[in-house]
Order: structure tokens, then C-alpha cells, then sequence
């Protein structure tokens, strides 16, 4: 009689230096009838609900559709485009030319590496490849939302096509601060200073605020969009009226298509209302391709061989291939937890409710009906986030305000799938602008409203701040 | 609806846990010892699928070495060869990928240094409109191993710049042809040629295209190393060492992903949709019926057990998947033979010996039949992922639900 086999691939799993494919949903947990501590439940394998990609595989984690989808097709052929690169127009290739004049990069897969997450460089001084910075005057722009630089928009775009000059090289340097647990153990944390070289266009306006943003992983963006508003309005809490501390507030934001004030929703300043807006955006701002949405070339007054290049079409992607990027952006599987309920991960989601990380990393919901992607709908997620504005204090501030965000306000960013970053894009570069490296400095940048929570972590024994931290990497 | 134990666990990983009763009879001694059988039949497959791709590699190898020695029509036309055959028994392997194997573990599976696609190939070399880019005309770059290894999808998952896809490339060149043309890329051999020649930077095309070919060896070697049946501590040694459950789960997993998720969806299904030969799967060489033919043929392969190798006397005849499954379900075993079967069939069907039409145009806009010969095979390969995944269902193999 076999009573339980457990595959050496689950339990190579567990130290990663396989991965793992199909695991175990209900593993473990079940069997024992002597269980003491905390209580795994069989839910937890599904962040995504029946979306729940379980192929873990070849560093192709993020990159599964909904594994209840019903028609593929569409996924596949936004797929191809997630990953094509774009060329100069005009090209004999029509499909996929319209690059620029400036941009970032040239495919999305460019910063969203393997439906992945982008990181800063590596080394000191080095240019960006997977990230860029957004700068922005003082004070509300256009519907609210920021002041572009007069000479060089919102967004510093490090590349052109031949003939149109790009906007600056941007290197990054990084300033170190020490500190120490309180049992004495000392760390060092480490914030971004840009320089810029070549500007083209002058000297920035004075009074410039930037901000470096890395790309997010791809994880459950339909899932999140299915959230149903009023979910967010019962989790906001913008006066903190039950004085927990905690007073997470919903940024409205401009939505292009219908031409008002929506929740947003994405973006590391919740600035985007929804998936399609946010592809359009990636799509303007970082590769110059305009879209149904955006249909303007993004050229400020004074770069006029920006203004006069040829363009790959109006919109340059068009609306059926666009809509398949959108889709396919919708639809990327959150992936399962092999490791779910495995002692120390355990002990870690303790820590999690008991510190209150999970009064904004909200740990389930129930989605509402998507309007487009029935596979979505009705789904109970796990997503650890609550997709609102905190205040995380003066040290993460950028000061930039976007919509109703100030500097010091950040979105929850969701939590699902992050401990698969590390073997997908082989890096743990965390928060906005990558500056954490790991899981615990992420943690230690927490302020304003998380101080509470983050001194506790402070205060932890070694081996529970590393039960927390094993519980990130089980995600 | 109140979920079970059994029906939670599923995945392959986990049999029928806590004494319920295991839902197929996977677990009688006869399909143990026949998943055993299996398990070892699939490693000499392995095994001699990739010892016949590196055999074949050293011959392109060796050709790739005589066209930049001498570039002449015909020194090229001879690479060209052998990069076909070299494809041939390399395309049978790829359903040894998808389970984090040797192929494509995360660590140091060598899959996106030998076979990444698509490639944007004006990362590499000059292209149509701009002959100044790529890795070839930036004179900045040196041209060694590390170099062209460390610009492998270095900013983008198209910027593949070793394996079998730029080597098409730097042979065959882009193909700018209508598909209608029946023409596959037109590169000329004087590219190669340092006095004379055409294209700028010859003498750096020449050295990348040698280094091309001693890369795919390293690599190939690695996973002949792999599948060895004279190490102890390589891999083949814990597939076929370890529970038959695991290996079947894994034998399964690439066959299914290979056929719903790989060809049907990204090879076929986006090629079909877009209508663009910039999908088809080796666009330069025009080759991508033979891609769909011996990746169908590498999954009947491992379903029967058989291989047909380069030398007939290292051909492998053993224990089938298909005799594991058979032991449970013979009628799902009968049916799952025929699938596949088809599918292979359909597969050589889209180009058959006499006809000069090349994958490209049958998926062009318009031309209803040969749209119609390469939804068949996506409909085929479909059909074989249902089945497969019947198949993962009844050893209580299964991707599961969440519970309500």
C-alpha cells in the first residue's frame, strides 16, 4: 500500500536548486494527525484561485497563462508581442515598427524580462536597463496629475532612433546609511542618487523632482483589476477613524477612455486605473509606440527631430494587437506555493499577522465580475496587498506628488509570486527603485505607517526575522 | 463542494495521501515495474538523442569552419546542410525540457544558449535597413565566448546571440522575400569574404560564426554528460534511481507542455493568428515544417519507447510510456497512440516531399488551405494535451483545485 511518496523534485524544490513542477497542492498538511502551531490551509497553494498556475518551471514561473483560461489563442499572440522587439519606422517589418523617436527600451519584454521584474544596475555608476526615472515639477498638472519638465516631459526617455537625440544617460550611484537590529546585529541600507549626462535639452526646471521606478513583476494584474471598488473603499480608511494607525486612501486618478476621475489601481503610485490604461502608458512612455489610448507622440516643445521623425502608423499599435497585450497582461497566472505549509513559512505568516504587515498586505479577497475575462471573476485571491496609498515616511519619500499621492505615499505593492523573483530574474532587488537587496531590507525601509510594524521586525530574534523572511520566499 | 484529500493532492507528487483509496491502479506492482522500464527507456532515448545531436553538431561544426576558411557558394550551401541534419535529432530532444532537467533547470540548463527563439536578429548582424547594427558591426565588442554567452537575452528575451537560431541567421540571412516567393532567406556567401566582399566587418562575422559552432558542442556535451549511463551522480542517475512516479510525472509534464503550450500555442497558434512569417519558427531557413515534424516525433518517441538513431544499431526499442499507461487504461493508451500519430502525420503534412511551399505561406493571410493544414495540427496537438493530461489524471496525477 503506498501511503504517501514524496518526489524528490518536491523536496528539491524546497532548497531551489530545482524548482519544481505541478506541486503539491495539499501536500503535507492533512496527514498528521499530531499538529501543534500554526495551521496551513489548502488555500494558500492558490493565491490566484483557479487561475493558479502551478507549472513552476525553467524560470518560466510568471510567464503561464490562467490555468482555467478557456480560448489560449489570444494569449499566445500577446505573448509575441509582449516579447517582439520594436523597430524603427519605417521598416519592411509594418507590424512591429514605430519605436520611439526617444524611448527606454524596445520590447516590454525588455524591462519585464520573463513577465519578470526589472532591477537597478548592478554595478556603481551603470545605466539603466530595467528601470527609468519619472521626474516632474511641483505641485498638479493636467486632471491632477504631475507637472511635466518643460523640455523633457515626465519621463527620462535614455534612448532615440537614428537621427533624434535622446534625452540623457542616467547612472546610478548609491549612498550607504548603517544601522542594527536590536540584537545588535548592524546592516546597511542603501538609497539611489541619479547623475545625468548629455542632456540634450538643457538643464532641467528648477526645483526637479525624480523618482526611479523598476518594473513590477506581471503577476494577477486581471485578478486585481476584478476587485470590486467597494472593496477598496470599505479598506480605505483615510482618517484613520478606527485609530489603528493605519489609514490607507484610495488615489483617483485620470482614466483617458472615459474622461474621468477613476480608483487607481497600478502603478508603484496606484496612477493607473486600469490594465489597458497601464500597457497604453508602458507603451507611450517607455517605448514610444502610440496606441488606441495614446495617440500622441511623446515629444516635448523643444525636441522638434522628435516632433518631425516618422511614425509607424496611427495609432502605431493597433487597437486589435493592442487589445491582445492587454489581454495577455490580464491573464499571467499568479504562481502556486509548494512551500506553503512548510513549519518556518508558517511561523513567518504569524509574524506577518502578528506584526500587522497584513493590515495592508491584505491577505485575501474575493474578486468581483471582470467586464471582459470571465476567468478572473469570482475568484478568492490571496494577493497581500490592499492596492491603497500608505505613508512609509521620509525615508522612501520621493516628495513627487502624482494625483493625490504625495511623496511619501506608496501603493501596497501585492506580494503574490515575489519569492519567484529571485530564480526567474535572478536578482531580490526590491521596492520602487530597487534599492533593497532582499526581502529584509525591504522591511527596514517601511516607515510612516509601517514604523510600527518595522521596528517590531527590528526587535525579532534572528531566527524569527528569518521565519518572516522564509515566508516572503515561499510566495 | 467539500474537496477530498485525494483530489487536493493530485500533482503527481503526492499519492493518494492518508490511506484513501488511490484512484487509479497506479499503484500495482505490474505499472510499478513497467514505470520503472520506462523510466530507463526515456534516459537511453535521452542519451542517444543527444549524443546523435552532438555528432551532428560536430559536422556543422566542421562546416561552419570550412565556409569561413574558404566562403564560397558552395562551402555555405554544405553548412546550410548540415545545419538541417543537425536539426533533426536536437528537435527530438525537446520534449525533454519543462521539468527543470538538465535542458532547462534554472541553474545551468543550457536550453536558451542552444535553441532561445524568436531572435531579433538585428541584434547580431546588419539586417535591411540598418547596416550598422548588431553584435557583428559594433567593432567595440570583442568577439569571444564570454562575450557572446553574457549578451544571451542580456536586456530582452529576443536578443539571442548564440545556438542553433543565430547560426540559421548568419547562414541563411533575414528572410525579405514574400512568402509567396517560396524563397527562404537569401544571404550571400560573400559576406564571409574579407577581400571583396559584401557587408562590412567580415572578418568578425567569420570568427562569430566559428565560435558558434564550438559553443553548441560545450553545451550538447553537458547534456550528453547528463544522461550518461556510466555516472553514478549525473542526473540520469536520480531519474531513473528515484520513485517511477516522479519520472512518469516528469515524462508527462514535457510531453504535454511541448504539445498544448509550445507548439500548438506559441509556434502555431501565434503564427496562425498573426499571419506573419516574423513568428514562424525558423524563419531564415524556411525549416519550420521539419521543427513541428521531429518535435511531434520526439514526443511518440518517448510515448513508445522507440528511437531511431543516427546509427541503426544504437536505436532504442524498450518499455513505452505508452505500456504504463496501457497497464491502467488500455483504451486511453489505444486512443493517446493515435493522437499522437496523427499528429505527426498532420505535422508532415503540412510540406510533403514534392511540394516547395514553405510554412511561411501557409499561414499568410488568405490562403484558406494551407490555414486550414496548420489549424489542423494545432487541433491535433490540442487534442494530444487533453489526452496526456487524462492520462496524468488517472495515476491521480492532476493540476488541482482549490478548494471552496
Amino acid at each position: 500500500m503506498v501511503s504517501r511518496v514524496h518526489s524528490p523534485l518536491f523536496w528539491a524544490s524546497r532548497s531551489a536548486s530545482f524548482g519544481a513542477l505541478l506541486l503539491s497542492a495539499a501536500g503535507l498538511w492533512g496527514c498528521s494527525s499530531s499538529s501543534s502551531g500554526p495551521v496551513a490551509d489548502p488555500a494558500e497553494a492558490f493565491p490566484g484561485g483557479e487561475t493558479t498556475n502551478f507549472f513552476l518551471f525553467a524560470g518560466r514561473e510568471f510567464a503561464q497563462p490562467a490555468a482555467n483560461l478557456e480560448d489560449r489563442t489570444p494569449f499566445f499572440t500577446g505573448d509575441s508581442l509582449f516579447n517582439q522587439s520594436w523597430v524603427t519606422a519605417p521598416a519592411s517589418t509594418t507590424a512591429r515598427d514605430g519605436l520611439g523617436p526617444t524611448f527606454n527600451t524596445n520590447s516590454c519584454a525588455g524591462c519585464h524580462f520573463r513577465d519578470g521584474r526589472g532591477r537597478p544596475p548592478l554595478e556603481e555608476g551603470g545605466t539603466l536597463e530595467s528601470m527609468l526615472i519619472r521626474i516632474s515639477l511641483p505641485g498638479q498638472g493636467e486632471h491632477g496629475g504631475p507637472v511635466p519638465d518643460p523640455n523633457y516631459g515626465g519621463q527620462i526617455q535614455i534612448s532615440s532612433i537614428p537621427g533624434v537625440p535622446f534625452e540623457a544617460t542616467v547612472r546610478v550611484y548609491w549612498e550607504e546609511e548603517e544601522g542594527a537590529y536590536e540584537d545588535g546585529t548592524p546592516y546597511t541600507l542603501r538609497r539611489p542618487r541619479y547623475e545625468y549626462e548629455d542632456l540634450a535639452f538643457g538643464p532641467f526646471a528648477a526645483g526637479l523632482l525624480e523618482s526611479g521606478r523598476t518594473a513590477p513583476h506581471m503577476s494577477g494584474l486581471g485578478l486585481l483589476e476584478a476587485i470590486p471598488n467597494e472593496v477598496l473603499s470599505d479598506w480605505a480608511d483615510p482618517d484613520d477613524a478606527d485609530d489603528d494607525g493605519i489609514s490607507g486612501r484610495i488615489n483617483m486618478v485620470w482614466n483617458e477612455t472615459v474622461q474621468e476621475m477613476q480608483i487607481g489601481r497600478f502603478g508603484w503610485k496606484a496612477e493607473q486605473p486600469s490594465v489597458r490604461q497601464q500597457v497604453a502608458g508602458a507603451f507611450n512612455g517607455d517605448m514610444g509606440i502610440t496606441s488606441p489610448i495614446f495617440r500622441e507622440q511623446n515629444c516635448p516643445e523643444p525636441q522638434l527631430e522628435c516632433a518631425a521623425a516618422p511614425d509607424g502608423g496611427d495609432p502605431e499599435i493597433p487597437l486589435e494587437n493592442f487589445e491582445k497585450v492587454v489581454f495577455y497582461s490580464s491573464v499571467l497566472a499568479p504562481p502556486t506555493r509548494p512551500d506553503y505549509e512548510e513549519p518556518e513559512v508558517l511561523r513567518g505568516r504569524e509574524w506577518m499577522r502578528d506584526l500587522g504587515c497584513t493590515d495592508c498586505h491584505k491577505e485575501s479577497v474575493q474578486t468581483g465580475e471582470h467586464p471582459s475575462i470571465p476567468e478572473v471573476s469570482f475568484q478568492k485571491i490571496r494577493p497581500y496587498t490592499d492596492l491603497l496609498l500608505h505613508d512609509m515616511g521620509e525615508g522612501l519619500s520621493d516628495e513627487r506628488p502624482v494625483f493625490g499621492a504625495e511623496g511619501r505615499e506608496w501603493r501596497t505593492p501585492p506580494l503574490w509570486g515575489i519569492g519567484r523573483v529571485e530564480v526567474v530574474n535572478e536578482h531580490q532587488f526590491f521596492l520602487h527603485d530597487g534599492r533593497a537587496r532582499g526581502f529584509a531590507e525591504a522591511i527596514l525601509w517601511h516607515g510612516g505607517e509601517a514604523e510600527e510594524a518595522r521596528e517590531a521586525f527590528r526587535g525579532l530574534p534572528a531566527e524569527e526575522r528569518q521565519a518572516l523572511i522564509r515566508f516572503l520566499e515561499s510566495l | 463542494m467539500k474537496i477530498t484529500i485525494a483530489a487536493m493532492v493530485a500533482s503527481g507528487l503526492l499519492f493518494a495521501g492518508c490511506g484513501s483509496d488511490s484512484e487509479g491502479g497506479g499503484s500495482s506492482a505490474e505499472t510499478a515495474t513497467l514505470g520503472q522500464e520506462a523510466a530507463t527507456t526515456y534516459s537511453q532515448i535521452a542519451y542517444q538523442a543527444y549524443s546523435d545531436s552532438l555528432e551532428t553538431a560536430q559536422a556543422l561544426d566542421d562546416a561552419l569552419t570550412a565556409l569561413v576558411d574558404e566562403p564560397t557558394q558552395a562551402s555555405q550551401e554544405a553548412a546550410k546542410a548540415a545545419w538541417l541534419d543537425a536539426r533533426e535529432p536536437y528537435l527530438q530532444t525537446e520534449v525533454y525540457r519543462f521539468y527543470n532537467g538538465p535542458i532547462d533547470n534554472p541553474e545551468n540548463g543550457p536550453e536558451c544558449q542552444l535553441n532561445c527563439w524568436p531572435m531579433d536578429e538585428s541584434y547580431v548582424d546588419y539586417i535591411e535597413d540598418d547596416p550598422d547594427t548588431g553584435i557583428i558591426n559594433d567593432t567595440a565588442l570583442p568577439i569571444d565566448e564570454e562575450t557572446l554567452r553574457g549578451k544571451n537575452e542580456e536586456g530582452g528575451e529576443e536578443f539571442i546571440s548564440v545556438g542553433y537560431h543565430p547560426i540559421e541567421f548568419l547562414l541563411w540571412g533575414q528572410d525579405n522575400t514574400e512568402p509567396a516567393e517560396e524563397m527562404p532567406g537569401l544571404r550571400p556567401h560573400t559576406d564571409y569574404l574579407t577581400e571583396g566582399g559584401t557587408a562590412d566587418n567580415q572578418d568578425r562575422r567569420q570568427d562569430y560564426l566559428d565560435l558558434l559552432g564550438d559553443l553548441m558542442i560545450d553545451d550538447l556535451q553537458f547534456l550528453v554528460d547528463s544522461w550518461s549511463p556510466d555516472d553514478e551522480s549525473n542526473y540520469r542517475a536520480g531519474f531513473e534511481g528515484g520513485a517511477w512516479e516522479d519520472a512518469l510525472t516528469k515524462m508527462l509534464t514535457g510531453m504535454i507542455i511541448l504539445s498544448g503550450f509550445e507548439m500548438a500555442g506559441e509556434r502555431l497558434q501565434t503564427a496562425l493568428d498573426n499571419g506573419d512569417q516574423e513568428d514562424e519558427h525558423s524563419c531564415f531557413s524556411d525549416n519550420t515544417h521539419r521543427d513541428m515534424v521531429q518535435d511531434a516525433r520526439g514526443i511518440q518517441n518517448v510515448w513508445l519507447g522507440q528511437y531511431r538513431a543516427l546509427n541503426s544499431a544504437d536505436s532504442v526499442d524498450g518499455t513505452g510510456i505508452v505500456d504504463v499507461v496501457a497497464s491502467v487504461d488500455p483504451e486511453l493508451a489505444d486512443e493517446i497512440t493515435d493522437q499522437i500519430e496523427e499528429s505527426v502525420q498532420l505535422a508532415e503534412a503540412l510540406r510533403p516531399d514534392d511540394s516547395d511551399e514553405p510554412f511561411d505561406l501557409l499561414i499568410s493571410l488568405g490562403n484558406t488551405e494551407g490555414n486550414a493544414k496548420v489549424q489542423a495540427l494545432i487541433d491535433s496537438l490540442r487534442a494530444q494535451e487533453e489526452l496526456l493530461q487524462e492520462a496524468f489524471r488517472r495515476f491521480g496525477f492532476s493540476v488541482p483545485e482549490p478548494p471552496q
